[in-house]
């Protein structure tokens, strides 16, 4: 059988580290969960279009839906960020820039990935009251 | 005599690049594919603005449904809608590939085709109802 390891890599013994797929993995998991979630933010989004702030709220304070809502952020934000790393790394060669492209973007996913959820958790638990006119 | 003795390195083949290649449905639908996910990344920044709007009060939210009310908010969400339903149609046909399906040439080809198509039927149906309910 061919020996696909490198000499440095026999000499060691030294197999597959076993974590390469992890970000292919990662991926197309979010990808599974963004199908469903993906659907339901469009119904919710088109049904909800240019509806009135206390109809916004209402919307989002439901259970079930903030629920959805914040599993759809945690896929959507995640899914966009190991997009993004894939473009990069892919087209951005100089390697100073990729690296702070990469941690950029990822950082960058995560506080606004927070605040999004931090902002559904204050509609749900009633902080969001609307103001008149709004 | 010439001080650098060093063999001269002959400047290796390259691949041929998108100015060379002929372009096929499958090229094209693969490069849409990623500036659709690229373009989805500014519309999770979008949304997180909106839901952040939504929960910091009546007048935030307001400034944020003026916003998407204009001529340009309008055409920026018709433009993320479209994205958004590409990328998940040919998301789930490299769902298919993952698995080992639909590989050869003409399913490539076909699969590619029906997944742009799905996207513009379901951005106008998605657009039809959000119309319908105003």
């Amino acid at each position: 059988m061919t020996d696909f390891r490198t000499p440095m890599g026999r000499v060691r013994g030294l197999g597959a580290a076993k974590e390469g797929v992890e970000h292919w993995w990662a991926q197309r998991l979010t990808a599974i969960a963004l199908i469903p979630l993906t659907l339901w933010f469009v119904v919710g989004v088109v049904t909800h279009v240019g509806a009135p702030h206390a109809a916004a709220l209402a919307w989002l304070g439901q259970p079930w839906n903030a629920g959805l809502m914040i599993l759809f952020i945690v896929a959507a934000f995640h899914h966009g960020q190991l997009g993004m790393q894939a473009v990069i790394e892919d087209y951005v060669h100089k390697e100073w820039l990729k690296l702070t492209l990469i941690v950029g973007i990822r950082y960058a996913a995560i506080v606004l990935g927070l605040a999004a959820i931090l902002a559904q958790l204050w509609i749900v638990f009633g902080r969001a009251a609307p103001v008149a006119g709004g | 005599m010439a001080s650098n003795d060093a063999p001269v390195a002959r400047p290796r083949p390259l691949s041929p690049h998108i100015g060379i290649y002929r372009w096929q449905w499958t090229m094209a639908l693969s490069i849409l594919h990623r500036l659709t996910g690229i373009a989805l990344v500014i519309g999770t920044v979008a949304f997180g603005w909106w839901i952040i709007a939504a929960a910091a009060g009546g007048e935030h939210y307001a400034t944020s449904q003026w916003f998407w009310g204009t001529w340009l908010g309008r055409i920026m969400l018709f433009g993320w809608t479209l994205c958004l339903f590409y990328h998940l149609c040919n998301g789930i046909r490299h769902l298919i590939w993952d698995a080992g399906g639909a590989l050869a040439l003409g399913p490539a080809k076909a699969t590619g085709i029906l997944a742009l198509l799905a996207a513009v039927l379901l951005t106008v149906v998605a657009w039809v109802i959000a119309y319908g309910l105003l």
